[in-house]
């Protein structure tokens, strides 16, 4: 059977402007969440006045026309594919073997709501022709499949939170499907707007912690009151063993299993059980013919929300049971907050980074861990991972009911 | 006050230049908009719609396949200044 090998990383997140950077700054528990400095928080009376933004700015690594023709969402997907695609040796491969799948969870929110504002205060005329191809969801897998040529399919499966694992599940499915040699794939976000702020707020989901931005996330912690918008993107390259091999690529890590799962219960709560979640993840380990003893790191989805934080660990425990206490669980929200859509992309480049570098990334902000909790939880410093062959699961779900487990294997 | 050709032709290079990335100097009169700038339909209707904006001036959509050339673009908008 065909294997898929990661060969290429990328991304730009509240920890470092690319995978180095942000890998560095998790090991050392950083955090990049910090008070926004725009007016409009107080002009519009926003209750949460912090988030995880992107530490480095677009503005400074794209051109003017770049930065002009993309959304925010975009722009973040195609600094992040460049630094993968350079990262992957930029591969040689015929354009209609090459694949996208690059997802977000809420699309181009600053485009439509800046056109809104322009047709209100100037009218029809002046909204820009490029507005729709900027908005559109698709837009930043448009823009990736453009940037490298792409022409065996370009997808955005848009799933909320879970977006950018979908993608990466997508990505996989190409390659063994036959579809593809090569796919870019993954996640972005862009959406620190007012409106996804203040839409958020009043779903009572974010922290409320303004005066500790940093402190705010804090998974699995007795204390936790809610999660921390951020953004940024997260592209990894996938090929299918042979074309890496044949190319003489370096693989990362394999990607040995993907799970997909809803839950038909909410449209914004997870099942309280968790069993979509619990399935989502036995069924990337059997896809990759995997066991769940094998398991020795999971890069949670834990946002820092009081009910979904529990409802993941009780999934974890009833999939894994004792070899949960094991099981090296790490929730890196909790140093660039939600990256939403970017999500699954960014924190299935830890897993890969984990299972590379054998060390766990930590959690931090956690001070008093939830009584309740059943799971050998990473806090503040990294940990060793056990040598020899390992599984690193990722997972992202989302709003919706949407639930994605990626399983992960070492080189 | 009306602007001078000069003037037209300085700013709409600008707009040129900061939206497609063609060096600003290269945006001079009889250099083709399509064929030797190479912008496409759907940024030339964005530069279009900023130089509207920029000198207070209207161009009707029939208008804009007439202008041809950077020289085209400038006597159009120097004329139809108030």
């Amino acid at each position: 059977m065909t294997k898929v090998a990661i060969t290429g990383l990328g991304m730009t997140t509240p920890l470092g402007g690319d995978v180095p950077s942000t890998w560095e700054a998790a090991l050392d528990g950083r955090s990049g969440v910090r008070t926004l400095d725009n007016d409009w928080v107080e002009k519009y009376g926003l209750e949460v006045s912090f988030a995880g933004q992107v530490a480095v700015r677009p503005e400074e690594v794209l051109t003017r026309p770049e930065m002009k023709r993309m959304d925010p969402s975009a722009q973040m997907a195609i600094i992040a594919t460049r630094e993968a695609w350079a990262n992957a040796g930029s591969p040689e491969v015929d354009p209609d073997r090459l694949g996208a799948a690059v997802s977000s969870g809420i699309g181009g929110v600053w485009t439509l709501l800046n056109a809104w504002d322009t047709l209100k205060e100037k009218g029809a005329a002046r909204v820009l022709p490029l507005t729709v191809p900027m908005l559109m969801p698709n837009s930043p897998a448009a823009y990736v499949e453009l940037e490298i040529g792409a022409r065996a399919g370009a997808h955005a499966p848009v799933s909320a939170c879970a977006s950018g694992a979908e993608a990466i599940a997508t990505g996989y499915r190409m390659i063994l499907e036959g579809r593809a040699d090569v796919v870019v794939a993954g996640g972005t976000e862009a959406a620190t707007h007012p409106v996804t702020l203040a839409s958020f707020g009043a779903m009572q989901a974010l922290s409320r912690r303004n005066d500790d931005p940093a402190g705010a996330s804090r998974p699995y912690d007795v204390t936790r009151d809610g999660f921390v918008m951020g953004e940024g993107s997260g592209i990894i390259v996938l090929e299918s063993e042979e074309f890496a091999k044949a190319r003489g690529a370096r693989i990362y890590a394999y990607l040995a299993g993907v799970g997909l799962t809803s839950d038909a219960y909410h449209i914004a709560a997870p099942e309280p059980n968790g069993r979509g979640q619990a399935r989502a993840m036995r069924l990337a380990l059997e896809s990759g013919g995997l066991s769940p003893q094998n398991v020795a790191h999971i890069n949670a989805h834990a946002t820092s929300t009081v009910v979904g934080d529990m409802i993941e660990a009780r999934a974890i425990r009833s999939l894994l049971g004792a070899h949960a206490d094991r099981t090296l669980l790490s929730a890196t929200k909790s140093m660039m907050g939600h990256l939403l859509g970017g999500a699954g992309a960014v924190e299935s480049i830890l897993v890969i980074k984990a299972i590379q570098d054998r060390k766990a990334p930590p959690t931090i902000n956690v001070t008093q861990p939830d009584p309740e909790l059943e799971v050998d939880l990473v806090c503040d410093i990294p940990r060793a991972m056990p040598q020899g062959d390992v599984v690193g699961i990722n997972n992202s779900f989302g709003f919706g009911g949407h639930n994605c487990a990626l399983a992960f294997t070492n080189a | 006050m009306a602007l001078s050709e000069k003037e037209v032709l300085a700013g709409l290079a600008e707009i040129v230049a900061e939206e497609t990335g063609v060096d600003a100097a290269e945006v001079v009169g009889d250099k083709s908009f399509t064929d030797d700038l190479d912008i496409d339909s759907l940024s030339m209707m964005t530069i279009v719609t900023l130089a509207e904006e920029k000198f207070d001036v209207r161009i009707p959509d029939e208008e804009v396949k007439n202008l041809v050339t950077v020289g085209d673009a400038v006597a159009y908008i120097t004329g139809a200044q108030s």
